[in-house]
């Protein structure tokens, strides 16, 4: 199984990794070349320098025949063009999508998308750890 | 009409200043803390501080009325699209206009549906092209929402279609000869028309039938 994981930074490089080890074929694409160091020096996988936004990278990354790939660069809206683009125009059968805010995560999650929070899933988590610790309160 | 023009560098705000000056009601959303201060000094109440493609922002400059008209016209082209596609998919707006920065993206805009929009730098290179001799095929026009486009060529010497009339060149289909320029006068480009080299040909065809009716004029 083919993975391309576009922004390859403390998220991104960890997620590569991660399905690596699964034996995931991964390929780790970023802007910068010392994010390469990110995935550890007896990584095997490919790397790619360059933009997600350029379809010749994404081509040379093998996103047309990869079977899932991950968006994960620091900006949402970075993250929601190449995603979409990577489903429209690649077919690939599951896109998923790093959004920081909660608003448009949930914008694009009603499309179709599949948007992962961090944001939301640190308020929730957030929330639950104080419940959990604390004597119920009463309603009022 | 009621308009939102999300960035306010020199684009967005000359393009609100217009709409203002016909007597449009405008919302103008500039998220840099300075030049947001600049715009107020003009712009006083009708400029909003803040990021353009978040949903709240948005909402506090009245996405949800709808206006009739949203701009995306900051200078980062991820930003242009996402706007337009929450103004016109989330909120109805019935028209969406992007700036698009870098030309590489515009397949990008086309993909996901924004049909509507201007990139300064492909009509510079549009015009630079025109002044070049031995051009290929140069772009006149764009109908994006017609799927149509309307370009010129020049027949040169050792083109297959010189000397042959326009009946019979095989031409792919969805495209067609509409007039043909010589010594400074048009003429429209009839079936008994023969094309000879030094002809300018004006050429109606439908987006991506480009190399087709190049291999038809030019053999490669």
């Amino acid at each position: 199984m083919k993975l391309v994981v576009i922004g390859c930074g403390r998220v991104g490089s960890a997620v590569a990794r991660d399905l690596a080890e699964d034996g995931w074929d991964v390929t780790a694409v970023d802007e910068q070349e010392e994010a390469l160091a990110r995935l550890g020096s007896r990584w095997s996988g490919g790397f790619v320098v360059g933009h997600g936004m350029d379809a010749q990278i994404l081509r040379k990354a093998g996103v047309p025949d990869a079977d899932a790939v991950v968006v994960s660069t620091d900006g949402d809206n970075t993250n929601l063009v190449i995603g979409q683009v990577v489903e429209k125009r690649y077919a690939v059968p599951c896109v998923v999508v790093r959004v920081l805010d909660p608003a448009r995560a949930d914008f694009y999650a009603a499309r179709g998308l599949r948007t992962i929070c961090p944001t939301q899933t640190a308020i929730s988590a957030l929330g639950a750890a104080v419940r959990k610790a604390t004597p119920a309160v009463e309603q009022s | 009409m009621y308009a939102i023009v999300a960035g306010g560098g020199k684009v967005g705000s000359n393009v609100a200043r217009s709409l203002l000056s016909m007597g449009h009601e405008v919302t103008l959303i500039e998220q840099r803390p300075y030049r947001f201060e600049q715009l107020q000094d003009e712009f006083e109440h009708q400029v909003l501080l803040g990021d353009a493609t978040e949903l709240h922002v948005l909402e506090r400059a009245g996405i949800a009325r709808p206006p009739e008209l949203v701009l995306g016209v900051t200078g980062d082209d991820e930003d242009n699209l996402i706007i337009c596609q929450i103004a016109s998919e989330g909120y109805k707006v019935p028209k969406v206009i992007a700036r698009v920065n870098d030309p590489r993206n515009q397949e990008h805009f086309d993909l996901l549906g924004i049909s509507q929009t201007v990139c300064a730098t492909s009509n510079v290179l549009g015009l630079v092209e025109h002044e070049v001799p031995e051009h290929g095929i140069v772009h006149l026009l764009e109908l994006r929402k017609e799927n149509l486009e309307i370009v010129e060529l020049q027949i040169d010497k050792d083109s297959p279609a010189a000397g042959k009339r326009v009946a019979g060149l095989k031409l792919p289909d969805g495209t067609r000869l509409v007039a043909v320029v010589r010594n400074g006068r048009s003429e429209l480009a009839e079936d008994a028309t023969v094309l000879r080299p030094g002809d300018q040909v004006l050429a109606v065809l439908e987006p991506g039938k480009e190399d087709e009716l190049r291999k038809v004029l030019f053999k490669r």
